[in-house]
């Protein structure tokens, strides 16, 4: 293939890529920004969207519209309300003591994947895309669902900025993620937006699974990879800068697309990590962050 | 000598001792069970220098626990040397890429260094798949057993094993010890306490912090090489993310800075797997609930546990 | 009727069974101590002979190969019974062990180990993926206990691990690949882009196929290796150079219906010719939407999933105890499709075991190294109802079994039976004498 399609192509994966992984780093970002929780368990959040998205379309027939929309409303709220119950269940206790949490979290990752591995089962099983238009381009095809996944996560993030700036919930939580002891001093029920922002930054992973689900498939064991590029979105972007981790995410997404043009894939992969490593050193703080943790 | 430092070092030679006398009891099932634990405690100790005293929490140990495993195996592999050797270079190859990787990654510090030792790992990880015609990638290769031998000592034969990995965890025990009653280590703490009031008192902290991750990568390259030599296998599973995972929890859940967490964690995990494996499948959901329960009921660890109720001067 | 005899044991019934071998573990365990240091207990265990035979099973129960795991457990479980009700072994029951080795190396070996000292098993059997049997291999060949693998990798024919470590039951990859190459340059085409995990698995392929495909007179045009973490693939496809008359391509893991569905989106009606190895679509359903594209390509199958209109007597016999209906999916569940294409080897190595240990008149773990001799001497092991998937050639020397291997079509959203190779086809130069080792 001539150069130019090539990069069109790679940059076209690359979007998708950077789109589900900025929505998905866009909640651990969150849990992480105001409550100072790394949170292990987020990838099995993602994982349980996508197992929750599969079980939701098998149930409804006629068209994969139908099914998929169900799943777009419903496997974000149960995932939103387990991690509310893990929150008030077990974060809280421990105070979101940070290393507890750690350890705590690694549990609940494991009790997420050994439960969907006894219910849903070790097989990767399809979710039917609601449509399936192929785009003819001069130099090749290319699925027209995986431009929808970019148009869909570029709404939710802006809902999301939307609720952040624009709502009193919103204040709340910047509120409490520039200075916990004040806003608590001012009235603010921290414990309660503590589990409010745990909710919603599950919701935020399980929504990104229910997008990308019809591209992949659903399996126990695929939260790993993505948690781990979140991590580092998160951190490129700049500790508590949500306007950074989104740029990270284009920025990583993008490039892992586009080195593989340039590279072998796997000492693509090596480069690009590399990379990211070398972009901290030299700048701890992220991109966009102003402190360190 | 005062009276907690005599009282701790009786306390770990009796560790030490009680270990050597089981040998000659345990049923065959358990004897080798602990030697493996023991070689993966060594590795928890290690990465306990790092977090439990210097509070550095590293996401990428498995790197220097690969390190030495591959900088062994692959000698032993393709250049011939002999097992003694070879543990050397390993040892070396732990201590070298802790060095390394901390002249970058201790310019960070709190979550960015998480994620810096984490990508480092990362690259080291998909290095050892990249170089498949040397490291066979994923599936690794076998150490031939007779190339297993230190002098007229078979390493596969099990008191022999037994005996190398109590060694190795006894040397990785008293190291440590030695480490936090001494000076240096007394750095380390007051920089884990508070990094800022150290560096005003004079302290070079970056030069400590290198140090601390320079033994902690040895001890973690020590167990990789004597891993792999004991029970001959080198595969890269033990250079992925889980394998960075372990050490943390380990060291988490016996207790991180006392000197004896590592192992009752390890220990801990071992068996709670072990155990719970013979009655269900779904064994990683009891580990999960038992890892939640730990975090709820025991917050500093088992040994922090220990600490708190009975032993105060416990080191 | 036939539902009724072809049931799995349940998850409950497994943990009990364990359970049982669990409360017998302290009078074991220390018996066998205790036999291994005064030989004067032998003849005691041995004397023990309607006692049943023990065969650890090493499972991927959890882990990324759970999806094998999972029918590697049900058609051992079924040969076990049928072994069982035509009178065991020399007159003994055999009960299966199970332990789940988590498909992780080190886990494995404990498993192993667990086998050997705890429960006392007379030998270790089962798991497929080659980093767990390359690691768990070494404890075996020092503990004494045969280790029979059904994992296809080549790592037992290579010499790289010991005499104690047999793999009688399922062909290995360096076999399966050069046999294909034939097939694919007569029929398919001479200019070959090879896309394949970037790991050792993968590097068998690319590596044993190119030589193979060389030798006839074709090119290997370019090798496509994927990192293994990836999950999304379309960006490596403009890689494949313009006048690739035939791809090969062989992925593993969760992510291979997105390869296929992808490789579809990019090249739309007009593509090459396709070849894969099954391995991708294992326990996957050929009617999965997005799969249309496979239409008319060709699969290696190392046991036809398909029986197809007139398969064999022992084929069906087979499939009938294992639970699989005629288009390989659980008679119970017709979504739930197995791993035709390798669980026989569970099935056949349980045979072989059996076969051995009546050659040598197997009475308990003292006779191992006599099991392990029987076995090598063994040579034909003709078609029949302990050899279902077909006539097979063992290599005492190599303790690698061969065989005939499978070439599928697919059309209608299932596949049919294209091509059968020769055993000869599939052979190769032995690297290794296991029987001059000692035990």
């Amino acid at each position: 293939m001539d150069f130019g399609p090539y990069l069109l192509l790679a940059s076209m994966e690359g979007a998708v890529q950077a789109a589900v992984l900025a929505l998905m780093a866009l909640g651990l970002s969150l849990v992480f920004g105001v409550m100072r929780v790394v949170n292990i368990a987020h990838g099995e959040f993602f994982m349980l969207g996508a197992v929750l998205a599969w079980w939701f379309t098998s149930l409804v027939g006629g068209h994969p519209a139908f099914g998929f929309a169900l799943a777009l409303i419903g496997a974000p709220l149960i995932v939103g309300l387990v991690a509310v119950a893990a929150d008030l269940l077990v974060l809280k206790r421990l105070d979101y003591d940070p290393e507890r949490t750690i350890v705590a979290t690694i549990g609940l990752l494991y009790i997420i994947q050994q439960l969907a591995l006894e219910f849903y089962g070790p097989d990767a099983r399809p979710v039917a895309a609601p449509f399936s238009w192929r785009i003819d381009l001069p130099w090749f095809g290319y699925s027209g669902y995986k431009l929808f996944v970019i148009a869909a996560a570029v709404v939710i993030m802006l809902g999301v900025w939307a609720l952040l700036t624009r709502t009193r919930i919103g204040l709340v939580m910047r509120a409490t993620q520039f200075d916990s002891e004040t806003a608590q001093a001012f009235g603010i029920p921290v414990g309660r937006v503590y589990t409010m922002v745990f909710g919603l930054g599950a919701m935020l992973a399980a929504l990104a699974a229910v997008l990308i689900v019809p591209i992949q498939q659903a399996h126990y064991l695929m939260g790993g990879d993505p948690l781990l590029l979140s991590f580092i979105v998160v951190i490129i972007g700049g500790l508590g800068s949500l306007r950074g981790t989104v740029v990270a995410a284009v920025l990583i997404g993008m490039s892992d697309g586009i080195i593989s043009v340039f590279f072998s894939p796997t000492l693509a992969k090596i480069l690009a990590t590399l990379l990211v490593a070398l972009v901290l050193v030299y700048r701890p703080t992220g991109l966009f962050g102003t402190r360190t943790a | 000598m005062s009276g907690a430092t005599r009282k701790g070092v009786v306390l770990h030679l009796g560790v030490v001792a009680l270990l050597a006398g089981l040998q000659f009891v345990l049923p065959a099932y358990h004897h080798g069970n602990l030697a493996r634990v023991m070689v993966l405690a060594s590795f928890a100790l290690g990465y306990n220098v790092m977090f439990g005293y210097t509070g550095l929490l590293s996401l990428g140990h498995a790197m220097f626990f690969a390190a030495g495993l591959y900088g062994m195996g692959l000698a032993m592999r393709h250049l011939g040397l002999p097992a003694l050797p070879a543990l050397a270079l390993g040892v070396l190859c732990g201590a070298a890429l802790a060095a390394l990787v901390g002249l970058l990654a201790l310019r960070t510090a709190g979550v960015a260094f998480m994620i810096v030792t984490l990508m480092f790992a990362q690259t080291g990880y998909l290095t050892i798949l990249y170089f498949g015609a040397f490291t066979r990638g994923d599936e690794g290769f076998v150490i031939p057993r007779a190339a297993r031998r230190i002098g007229a000592l078979d390493l596969s034969e099990p008191t022999t094993r037994y005996f190398a990995a109590l060694l190795l965890l006894g040397l990785c025990l008293f190291a440590t010890l030695a480490l936090v009653r001494s000076s240096t280590g007394r750095v380390l703490i007051a920089i884990r306490e508070n990094e800022d009031r150290a560096r005003m008192l004079g302290y070079d902290v970056f030069r400590y912090k290198l140090l601390a991750m320079v033994i902690s990568g040895a001890m973690a390259g020590a167990a990789g090489a004597a891993y792999g030599l004991l029970f001959g296998y080198v595969g890269a599973t033990f250079a992925s993310v889980q394998y960075s995972i372990f050490p943390l929890l380990w060291v988490l859940l016996g207790g991180a800075g006392t000197v004896l967490g590592p192992l009752v964690g390890t220990l801990f995990m071992f068996y709670l797997i072990d155990l719970s494996s013979g009655f269900t499948s779904a064994y990683m959901l009891i580990a999960g609930v038992a890892l939640v329960l730990l975090t709820l009921f025991a917050p500093r660890g088992l040994m922090g546990l220990v600490r708190a109720r009975l032993v105060p001067w416990l080191p | 009727m036939a539902r009724k005899t072809t049931q799995i044991q349940t998850p409950a019934a497994r943990a009990r069974s364990r359970r049982s071998v669990l409360k017998g573990l302290a009078a074991t365990g220390g018996a066998l101590a205790g036999a291994q240091a005064l030989p004067g207990l032998v003849p005691y265990i041995q004397a023990q002979s309607s006692a049943p035979i023990k065969i650890g099973f090493q499972v991927h129960r959890t882990g990324i190969g759970a999806a094998y795991g999972r029918w590697y457990d049900r058609t051992t479980t079924a040969a076990a019974r049928v072994i069982n009700e035509a009178g065991g072994i020399n007159g003994r029951p055999i009960e299966i062990i199970t332990e789940d080795d988590g498909t992780d190396p080190k886990r494995g070996a404990e498993v192993v180990e667990k086998f050997a000292t705890l429960h006392g098993c007379d030998i270790a059997f089962g798991t497929l993926f080659s980093h767990v049997v390359i690691g768990s291999s070494p404890r075996a060949g020092e503990l004494k206990i045969p280790y029979f693998v059904v994992s296809e990798g080549h790592h037992v024919a290579s010499g790289m691990l010991n005499r104690y470590t047999l793999q009688p039951g399922i062909t290995d990859v360096k076999s399966q690949v050069q046999a294909m190459a034939p097939f694919v340059h007569d029929n398919l085409g001479r200019k070959v882009t090879m896309i394949f995990p970037d790991f050792a698995f993968g590097h068998d392929h690319r590596d044993y196929f190119s030589a193979a495909l060389e030798k006839l007179g074709g090119e290997v045009v370019a090798k496509i290796a994927i990192p293994p973490t990836e999950s999304s693939f379309t960006r490596y496809f403009p890689k494949i150079p313009r006048d690739t008359e035939v791809i090969y391509h062989v992925m593993v893991g969760p992510a291979v219906l997105t390869f296929v569905k992808e490789l579809g989106e990019f090249f739309g009606s007009s593509r090459p010719e396709l070849f894969g190895f099954i391995d991708s679509l294992e326990a996957v359903d050929i009617a999965t939407p997005g799969l249309e594209f496979l239409e008319g390509s060709y699969f290696w199958e190392g046991n036809p999933r398909y029986a197809g209109a007139n398969p064999s007597e022992h084929d069906s016999f087979y499939r009938a105890q294992v639970g699989v209906d005629a288009d390989g999916a659980s008679l119970d569940d017709p979504k739930d499709v197995s791993t035709y294409a390798h669980m026989w080897g569970c099935w056949e190595t349980l045979h072989v075991v059996k076969a051995g240990m009546e050659a040598a008149g197997y009475q308990g773990i003292g006779d191992r190294a006599a099991l392990i001799e029987a076995v090598e001497a063994m040579t034909d092991l003709p078609h029949g109802r302990a050899h279902p998937q077909g006539a097979k050639l063992f290599n005492g020397k190599t303790h690698q079994v061969f065989g005939h291997q499978y070439i599928s079509k697919v059309g209608g959203g299932r596949m049919t039976l294209a091509h059968t190779t020769s055993i000869e086809d599939t052979f190769y130069p032995d690297e290794v004498d296991y029987t001059t080792q000692p035990f």
